[in-house]
Order: structure tokens, then C-alpha cells, then sequence
């Protein structure tokens, strides 16, 4: 096949870019850690989430030394427990569940994102350095009031934390 | 004779008048959805900005998914099956086998489009039991009345027969004729494999979950597998939106521009490598579901990745004909040839700038496409900017630009004003680049897509350097131009018509690519091959995932009711 030269020193360097693109990913993954939201949060049964062990009562809990879990349940048009209050200086793993339709979950201004699926768990960890206050909104369209869906994340200072009251 | 040649004194509508007929219903299709639609983004772009709220919010959603519907699937498709029917018959210099067989798709896209638009009109009369107020995506629970699914599967069904027509007329022609298909057929036949391969998706969707269950046959679906069917559909049918705007760069715009195509060869590969890449990628949509394992996200990302590489080759190839076409007409230098284009020409312009505004949209799409920075704009505003300048722009500009060009040989009829064309094309550009970039930067900020009312009592949207009020105004007056811009390019089409016929004849003729296609290994036309290795690659990127969330959520759930809670259809006629 006759290849002008340009064109093939063009395929090579967008070649390189390619798999420049796919090098920033992994490295992305195995060297900043940046996990992906996977199935590892399993799935739970949406019609009845008030009896679910995880979900029956959303909320924050401490589960280790500056370690804390946030069950949240996202619903037409709202988010359980609103807000969300954790200490600074912490890592938290969120559960986040629907109990309706797919609706979004994200912080704003930071990276924290994910879609929450009626029937499937999203599972994502956080570290919360300094003392904050976050909107969270749903983005993704989930009926006729998705934009009044809201909710507050508020990352108190440390001494200032309570406890487990969400 | 080779058959890329239609003599010039000829015009299309006189050499094959039954074509051309099929041909401009279909624009004239493709250009009421392009209307209406326009007419339901310019209220988007007023309401969610605060400038201009006529319409309830809640009725927000209904405009949203006609915006959505009539111009990504109305639009694109009819345009494209008009253009791919002009593209057979000139190519293979052959009427259609039946016409009105051709007819008969053609027909069956419409009904199926009049279904879906009544379901989705419906959602603005509350004492109407139908609506369809579920976006492009329609994602469940969300549920449509049942007429929203039947009119999809309608639309798709036309576009499998209207496949169908031209694989036809190529396999008699086969027998007829020796040598390489046409380029251009050869782009239209690789297209509808790819087409083939993507509809299955969202037709197993549709066909045995999504249907039945707003019909109330079964009671409720696996909200991530309707889900995830939807996106094996919904990434391919990008690149079919595409598709018909890559025929026009590579086969008309090195003519416009005063040249040939730099390469049929290369133009074959892309074709080849998009029918490959196209559809094992779906899952790049859904990085942030639940439910999908890192790995396979993995695999989309590195087959999204590579799918980069015919895009990259197709800027290189019209850039180099464009070239050749300046230096032909005098152009010379570095880069003082662009000069010598013929940028008074509406068509070129708008394609040229289509092209243009094609990379900016390809480098957002790197972003997307990178699996964890992705985290920073998944569902925010940047992604509509992003598509804005891909199907927005790229795809749309493109079929206005070819829309000029093509007119005398399927109406008889000059344009009206070719500075009105070349005022609108440039019109559009500018708008676009406004609430593109906008759209972006607002991204960045966290500000969501798909909102009536972005605006929220607990927080406010810290936009940086800027404030939320400019990316706002921008947006607005991106719109507004958007909208000038599709209204002149209709009414520019309308008074078109209304002129007396031309005589005599213009030249359309294309001429052969400087590297034709005897530079080239004829394992490039087997088409067979090339579909085996696609569904090769189909079957690696989603049986395992597919299998997984069946096996974690059952095939009918974990499910959930269905939204808005309606009467069913069965209730309601009984």
C-alpha cells in the first residue's frame, strides 16, 4: 500500500499520542490510586431498602481511627442524611444507593462523582483534608424536580466533630 | 467509464429523477427536525440561564427530549439516509432496484419518528395519559408511554431496510462490474455494518425489556443492563452521525476546495477502522456506574483510545487536500495557501469550519475519554459542550454546507443568496464557539448537564477568574446566534425554491483521489472480514460485563417501579 511519507510519520505521532493517553490512565490508577467506581459496592434490593441492614438507616459512622463510612440514600428529590457531616483530616467510603430511579451523585468542585443505579451499591473513598463545606447535587435527569435535588457535605474541623450524628 | 465520475452536464436530478426524489424528502425531513429542534434549544439555552422562563420547569424536560430526539436522531438519520441514497446511486451511476421499496423505508423512518414526536408532545398536556418525558437516553425506571419505544423500533427498522436498499443495489452491481467498490459506496456499505452491529444493542433493549414493560407485560427491568444495552447502542450511533459528514470531507470538500482527495487508500482504513472500534466502546460512557468491574471499563478505555487514530488520520487527509486544492488554485507557502481557498463559498466555508471546530470537540472527547479525569466532568455541562461541537457542529454544519452544494443538482434551483449562506455558516461558528466554550469552563466548575434550574439555595458555583454570570451570558447569546443561524439557513432553502429553475447545467463531477484505490490491498473490500473481527471485538468487550450484571441483578432486576407511576396501556384501553 502506498503511504505518502508525511501521512505515515503523522500515523506514528498519533500513534505516540494514543498510547501516551492510555500511559497517563495507568499511571492515573497505579500511581495517584485513583480507583474507579466498580462492582465491589454489590447490589441490594431497592423496594425494600428500609429493612436492609446498610441502608435501613443511612448515615455516618466511624469505623476505625480517622475512618468513616456515609450510607446515602438518593431518592426523588432528595438525598438521605442531608447534610453530611464528617470531620477533617479523614477517609471516607461512601454507599450510595437509589431508591427510585438513577439519579447522580457529586460533590461540587471536587472529583467526587458517581452514578447511583436503583439495585446496585456505588462504593467510593474519599480523603477529606481540610475543613469545608460542599453542595451536592444529582446530575443525572431524574423527573420533573432533579433540580431542586441537593444536598450539603460539610467537612468540620476535627475538634469541632462530634460524632456519628449525621 | 469509472463510476466515480456523474458527467458534468448531467445534473443528478435529470440522470436519475426518482432518486432525487427520495433524496429530498429525506432533507426536507431532516430539516423540520432541525427546526423544531433549534426551536426547543434556544428555549433551553433562556431557561436554564434565568434569562428567559416561559415555560414551567418541570416542562423543561419535555424540550429537553425533543431537542435531544429530533436533532440526534430525526435530523442526523433522515440526512443521512438522503445522503447515502444520493451517494450509492452517483457512485455506482445505477437507479435503486425498487423504488418503492425505497419508498417503503422511507415511509417506515417517518412513522416511526411521527410516533415517538406524539409520545413526546404528549408530555406537554397533563390530560393526555401519554408522555415520553425521558430524555435521548430514556433510561429506566424512567418510563415512556409505550408509542415512545414502538416509534424508536419503528425508526431503526426503516434504517435496517433502507441498509438494505443499497446493499442491494451494490451486490447487482458486482455482478455487473469488475473492480474495487466505489469510494463512496464503499463508505455507505462500511457505515450501515457498523450501523448493523450497533442497533442490536438498543433493539434487544427496546424489543424484550423496555416495550413489555411499559406495555405492563413484565413488571419491572435491570435498571444497569437497559443501561448499559442503551450505551452498546449509544457510542456507535455517534459515529453513524458522523459517518455521513466523513463521506463529504473525503469525496466533496477536496472538489469544493479546487482539488482531489489526497488518498482513497487511507479513506478506506478509517472507514474500516470505525466499522472495527466503533461499537466496543460503549462502556466509556459508563465509568462511573456501579456495578462494572475497573477491568472492563479498562478495555473501553483503550479501544476508545485507539479509536482516536482514524479521526487523527482523517484530519491529516483532508488538511492535505485541501492543500492540494489551494496550490492548485494558485495558493502557495507555508500556510499563505490557506488564503487561495475558496472561503466565499458558503459550502467550503461551513465545512471547513465544521472541520475546524471537529478537532477542538476531538481533543474535549481525549478528556472524556481519560477513565479518571473523567470523574471531574462526568454529567456536567462540559459534556453537552463537547457534543455541541461534534454532532453540534461538525456533523450539523456540515450537512447545512453540503446542503448548498447539493442543491442545484436535486432541486434545479441556485441558492437564493450565497452571502446569506456564508453570513449563516459563519453565524454558527461564532455562536458555537461562545456556548461551546462556555459549556466547557461551566463543566470545569461543576455545573450539571440536564437541568432546568442550575441553580441551587445551599452553594453557589465558584467559577474562578470568571464569574457564573459571564459563562451564562455567553451561553445565552451562543443560542441566540444558533437559532438566527438555523432559521436563515432555512429561509435562505425556502425562497430558493420558489425561484424559477435553472437552465442548463452545473458542474458536480468529483474527481478521482490523487492515490486511487489500485494503491491499495483489495483485503480492504472484504467486507466480511471486517464485520468478523467487529463482532470479534464486540464479544470481548461486553459478554463478560453483560454476563456479570445479569448474574449479579437477574435479568428483570434488581429492579424497581416504574417512574412517572402511570395507568399502562392495557389499563387504559380496557
Amino acid at each position: 500500500m502506498n503511504v505518502h511519507t508525511y501521512e505515515k510519520i503523522w500515523l506514528v505521532a498519533s500513534l505516540f499520542l494514543i498510547v501516551g493517553f492510555i500511559a497517563t490512565v495507568v499511571y492515573g490508577a497505579a500511581g495517584a490510586g485513583i480507583a474507579m467506581v466498580d462492582a465491589s459496592g454489590g447490589t441490594v434490593d431497592s423496594t425494600s431498602l428500609s429493612e436492609n441492614e446498610r441502608f435501613g438507616e443511612p448515615g455516618v459512622e466511624r469505623v476505625g481511627d480517622g475512618e468513616y463510612e456515609v450510607t446515602v440514600v438518593a431518592r426523588q428529590f432528595m438525598y438521605q442524611p442531608d447534610p453530611i457531616r464528617v470531620p477533617a483530616d479523614s477517609r471516607v467510603t461512601f454507599y450510595v444507593t437509589s431508591a427510585d430511579v438513577i439519579h447522580g451523585f457529586q460533590v461540587v468542585g471536587t472529583n467526587v462523582n458517581t452514578m447511583v443505579i436503583p439495585g446496585q451499591v456505588a462504593k467510593i473513598t474519599v480523603d477529606f483534608d481540610e475543613p469545608a463545606e460542599y453542595g451536592i447535587i444529582c446530575n443525572e435527569y431524574c423527573g420533573q424536580g432533579h433540580h431542586d435535588m441537593e444536598g450539603k457535605l460539610v467537612v468540620v474541623p476535627e475538634d469541632e466533630y462530634g460524632g456519628d450524628d449525621a | 467509464m469509472t463510476s466515480e465520475e456523474l458527467p458534468g452536464e448531467e445534473l443528478f436530478l435529470d440522470r436519475f429523477p426518482d432518486e432525487a426524489q427520495v433524496v429530498r424528502a429525506s432533507l426536507w425531513s431532516a430539516f423540520v427536525a432541525l427546526g423544531i429542534g433549534a426551536l426547543a434549544g434556544i428555549v433551553q439555552a433562556l431557561h436554564r440561564v434565568g434569562y428567559v422562563r416561559f415555560i414551567d420547569s418541570a416542562d423543561y424536560y419535555t424540550v429537553l427530549t425533543l431537542h435531544g430526539v429530533l436533532l440526534v436522531i430525526s435530523f442526523t438519520i433522515f440526512f443521512l439516509v438522503g445522503l447515502f441514497t444520493w451517494a450509492v446511486t452517483r457512485s455506482l451511476d445505477r437507479p435503486v432496484e425498487n423504488i418503492r421499496f425505497t419508498w417503503a423505508w422511507y415511509l417506515t423512518m417517518v412513522a416511526g419518528t411521527v410516533l415517538a414526536g406524539v409520545a413526546i408532545l404528549g408530555g406537554f398536556v397533563d390530560s393526555i395519559p401519554i408522555s415520553a418525558d425521558v430524555l435521548f437516553t430514556f433510561y429506566a425506571p424512567l418510563q415512556a408511554h409505550p408509542l415512545f419505544y414502538a416509534g424508536l423500533a419503528v425508526f431503526i427498522i426503516g434504517t435496517w431496510l433502507a441498509g438494505f436498499d443499497w446493499f442491494r443495489s451494490w451486490w447487482i452491481w458486482r455482478s455487473e462490474n469488475d473492480g474495487r467498490i466505489p469510494l463512496q459506496t464503499f463508505m455507505v456499505l462500511t457505515s450501515m455494518l457498523m450501523w448493523y452491529i450497533a442497533t442490536i444493542g438498543v433493539a434487544i433493549s427496546v424489543v424484550f425489556f423496555l416495550l413489555p414493560w411499559s406495555l405492563g407485560i413484565i413488571d419491572q427491568v435491570n435498571p444497569l443492563l437497559t443501561r448499559t444495552l442503551f450505551w452498546y447502542f449509544g457510542h456507535p450511533v455517534v459515529y453513524f452521525w458522523l459517518m455521513p459528514a466523513y463521506l463529504l470531507w473525503y469525496t466533496v470538500l477536496p472538489s469544493i476546495s479546487g482539488g482531489r482527495l489526497f488518498s482513497d487508500p487511507l479513506a478506506r482504513v478509517v472507514f474500516v477502522l470505525f466499522l472495527i472500534l466503533s461499537t466496543p466502546v460503549g462502556i466509556h460512557h459508563q465509568y462511573l456506574d456501579p456495578g462494572i468491574a475497573e477491568g472492563f471499563k479498562f478495555i473501553a478505555m483503550t479501544n476508545t483510545m485507539f479509536l482516536l487514530l482514524p479521526s487523527l488520520l482523517t484530519a491529516f487527509t483532508v488538511v492535505a487536500s485541501m492543500e492540494h486544492g489551494a496550490r492548485q488554485r494558485g495558493g502557495e507557502g507555508y500556510l499563505s495557501w490557506l488564503g487561495a481557498l475558496p472561503w466565499r463559498d458558503p459550502a467550503f466555508t461551513g465545512m471547513a469550519l465544521a472541520g475546524l471546530m471537529f478537532a477542538a470537540g476531538g481533543f474535549s472527547g481525549m478528556v472524556n475519554a481519560g477513565m479518571n479525569i473523567n470523574y471531574l466532568i462526568h454529567n456536567t455541562l462540559w459534556v453537552p459542550g463537547h457534543f455541541h461541537l461534534t454532532v453540534g457542529t461538525a456533523v450539523a454544519l456540515t450537512f447545512m454546507a453540503a446542503t448548498y452544494w447539493l442543491l442545484p443538482q436535486l432541486t434545479r434551483r441556485r441558492l437564493y443568496s450565497r452571502t446569506i449562506g456564508l453570513f449563516q455558516v459563519v453565524m454558527w461558528f461564532v455562536g458555537m464557539v461562545l456556548m461551546s466554550n462556555a459549556m466547557h469552563r461551566a463543566g470545569l466548575v461543576g455545573i450539571p448537564r440536564r437541568t432546568a434550574e442550575p441553580q441551587y439555595d445551599g452553594f453557589a458555583f465558584d467559577a474562578g477568574l470568571s464569574s457564573v454570570a459571564e459563562l451564562d451570558a455567553q451561553v445565552a447569546i451562543g443560542g441566540t446566534l444558533l437559532f438566527v443561524s438555523v432559521v436563515l439557513f432555512l429561509g435562505n432553502l425556502i425562497i430558493s425554491l420558489l425561484e424559477d429553475p435553472m437552465e442548463g447545467t452545473v458542474d458536480r463531477s468529483l474527481p478521482p483521489a490523487l492515490s486511487g484505490p489500485e494503491d491499495s490491498p483489495e483485503v480492504l473490500d472484504n467486507l466480511s472480514l471486517w464485520v468478523a473481527i467487529a463482532l470479534l471485538l464486540v464479544l470481548l468487550a461486553y459478554s463478560l460485563p453483560i454476563g456479570a450484571i445479569v448474574a449479579d441483578g437477574g435479568l428483570f432486576g434488581p429492579g424497581t417501579e416504574s417512574y412517572p407511576v402511570v395507568l399502562s396501556w392495557l389499563e387504559v384501553v380496557t
